[in-house]
């Protein structure tokens, strides 16, 4: 048990949807290990689980090219998203763009590719934000205990009062980006406002494990030598405590690309010089009648993504489940 | 009972009392010029500055400031537009409009939801369970604003079985209040699938088959009611990402309600409307969350024996 889970968790994408404790196909996963097996670390269980899971290779394929999108647009596409021609505004998908163009004339299939970097950034970096966090407090809650516990617990109840999309515009309507602000700053924004109201989930999650894995005998033998507080939370709790958060980190990559869209189609999240498809989809709204393809395609790739990001959290949930084994 | 009662609703002073704090701190009080951003494209003007200063008493240190703000909030209060309408008069009129459309949006939840998980579970592993776990996957990743632009331009626009936006009318809030609960139907639908699911191997379902109860008693009584407490909370807990969604499909809609007056707030860069609205949108996700609670020990009495 004391192997790292980090192999695992680097190998596996995040991704995916706060969807409550549901199980998909137990059958699955066939029955529990004979008692003559030798020993393996869950981390492994749950790779050797996930490579054979159609569900796992087909949403690593697509989060691996939106990925590789999201690095490299020009492998995708020769036009500039931002070279653009009033001439064509709002012209239909045709030959030589096949998306079409926008309102200002630029391409609506370059813009949708290059919109991929900010949706990925701002999940992947949110749910860096948020797993951080989350696991920092959970953790100090969990070991301290007494007081401390009782503080950090309060202070996420506290948090975990204010809905996430609700508190995300309190903070971003206090703090609007516009047409100046420099593009990292706009997305850094939106990450932040996100981060500090969604870490409470990770928190709860963190705090229980933590407070299960404590009184192992491997802590307690690690107490007895003489462990600081910080090496046996580094060391010991920490790579046998990290597996749901994890698990949970996944699942809500997906939610984070989602409600980053959703502020941006408020028009409260990222900012024009940011290409986004919140934004694009938002511009469309205007004109759905006319050109419904400036609607349908960066919403077909928001989707996709967004459903790509919850059926991996779905397939790292599965294999990771010791319930479902 | 009682004593269940009177706990929770001292635990949630706390957390009432820490969240307005929260917001009140992010709005007013972190470095930076409190105003850069509460008056449309323009800087503010000071007659505006001045009375905002005293309406939110910003010269006073910050807990005299919480202090006062709160009493303001607890006599209805919530201070005013920058055209200078009272908010309070704002959602008094347009609360009613919003309540209605997520009433059908819960009822929609309810009926669809706890429906398609019943006969998922009910026939697991068969064409039904595929069908729905397939359905909320894709319904799950479309974002709301997605479906709601979609459902404009099909139901609206092209087959006009309904009217593109609303007015306010039970009939046009119709398209609204079902898109607004395809956020968490196929939530719900999952959780009720799994619940039941698991509740169909209980003990005590097993029992209630072996006296030889018909299957429609033992799954109508003894495992739906059980397995109903779960989505009960979870949509209670989701009261919180409704009154975000209401934001989103009211503006798409143009629905008269709360929503809407929050999203043309963040258009016009009105942050001290948008950002008093919300806070009022938080209590009551809050007191939602209680009542919640409230209703969970009734339904289940190992809750309030703790």
């Amino acid at each position: 048990m004391t192997s790292p889970l980090t192999p695992a968790g680097s190998t596996s994408a995040p991704g995916g949807v706060p969807l409550p404790e549901e199980e998909l196909d137990t059958e699955r996963h066939g029955a529990a290990p004979g008692a003559g097996d030798r020993p393996r670390s869950l981390a492994s269980d749950a790779w050797r689980d996930l490579r054979r899971s159609p569900i796992f290779l087909i949403s690593a394929v697509i989060i691996a090219v939106l990925v590789l999108m999201a690095a490299v647009p020009s492998l995708f596409t020769n036009a500039e998203p931002d070279q653009c021609n009033l001439q064509l505004s709002r012209q239909g998908p045709s030959g030589s763009a096949w998306f079409g163009y926008d309102l200002q004339g630029c391409d609506v299939y370059a813009r949708t590719v290059y919109g991929a970097r900010a949706s990925i950034l701002v999940g992947v970096f949110t749910t860096i934000g948020v797993a951080v966090l989350g696991s920092i407090v959970g953790m100090l809650a969990g070991y301290y205990g007494r007081w401390a516990d009782t503080l950090l617990s309060r202070l996420t109840d506290i948090f975990f009062g204010i809905p996430l999309l609700l508190g995300a515009i309190i903070v971003l309507a206090t703090f609007p980006s516009d047409v100046g602000t420099p593009s990292w700053q706009t997305i850094g924004k939106v990450v932040l406002a996100l981060s500090i109201l969604g870490w409470t989930s990770v928190a709860r999650i963190m705090r229980s494990t933590v407070i299960q894995v404590k009184h192992a005998d491997y802590v307690q033998a690690a107490k007895a030598l003489g462990g600081g507080s910080r090496r046996i939370l580094l060391s010991h709790i920490l790579p046998n405590a990290v597996a749901p958060v994890i698990v949970y980190s996944t699942i809500v990559l997906g939610v984070f690309v989602a409600l980053e869209a959703t502020l941006s189609f408020l028009g409260i999240g990222l900012q024009a010089p940011v290409i986004s498809w919140g934004i694009a989809i938002d511009q469309a709204q205007t004109y759905v009648r006319q050109s419904p393809h400036m609607l349908l395609f960066p919403s077909a790739f928001l989707s996709v993504t967004v459903l790509a990001f919850i059926m991996l959290g779905d397939a790292v949930r599965d294999a990771f489940d010791p319930k479902l084994r | 009972m009682g004593r269940y009662v009177i706990r929770r609703l001292l635990q949630m002073v706390p957390v009432i009392l820490g969240t307005t704090f929260l917001i009140y701190v992010l709005v007013w009080s972190l470095p930076g010029d409190p105003f850069a951003a509460k008056c449309g494209d323009r800087p503010c003007p000071p007659a505006y500055i001045e009375r905002m200063t005293n309406e939110y008493n910003l010269d006073d240190p910050l807990f005299i400031q919480y202090f006062k703000y709160m009493a303001n909030l607890v006599t209805g209060d919530f201070g005013q537009t920058f055209s200078g309408v009272d908010i309070a008069d704002e959602l008094i009129s347009r609360y009613p409009t919003t309540a209605q459309l997520a009433l059908i949006a819960i009822g929609v939840e309810i009926l669809i939801g706890i429906t398609a998980g019943v006969l998922a579970a009910l026939r697991r592993g068969g064409f039904v369970d595929n069908l729905v776990l397939v359905s909320t996957l894709i319904v799950v990743s479309i974002p709301v604003f997605v479906i709601g632009l979609l459902a404009q331009i099909t139901f609206g626009v092209q087959l006009g079985w309904f009217p593109v936006t609303s007015d306010g009318t039970f009939y046009s809030l119709l398209m609204p209040g079902f898109v607004l609960g395809s956020l968490s139907l196929a939530f719900v639908a999952r959780l009720m699938r799994t619940n039941l699911v698991e509740n169909l191997r209980a003990d005590y379902v097993r029992t209630a088959t072996a006296k030889g109860l018909p299957r429609k008693r033992v799954i109508g009584v003894h495992a739906l009611r059980n397995s109903l407490i779960p989505v009960i909370t979870f949509i209670g807990a989701d009261f919180g990402a409704l009154l975000g969604g209401a934001i989103v499909t009211e503006g798409i809609f143009n629905v008269p309600g709360v929503g809407n007056m929050i999203f043309r707030g963040i258009n016009q860069h009105e942050g001290a409307t948008v950002t008093a609205a919300v806070t009022v949108l938080v209590l009551v996700f809050l007191l939602v969350n209680l009542l919640v609670d409230l209703l969970y020990a009734v339904l289940d009495p190992r809750i309030r024996y703790d």
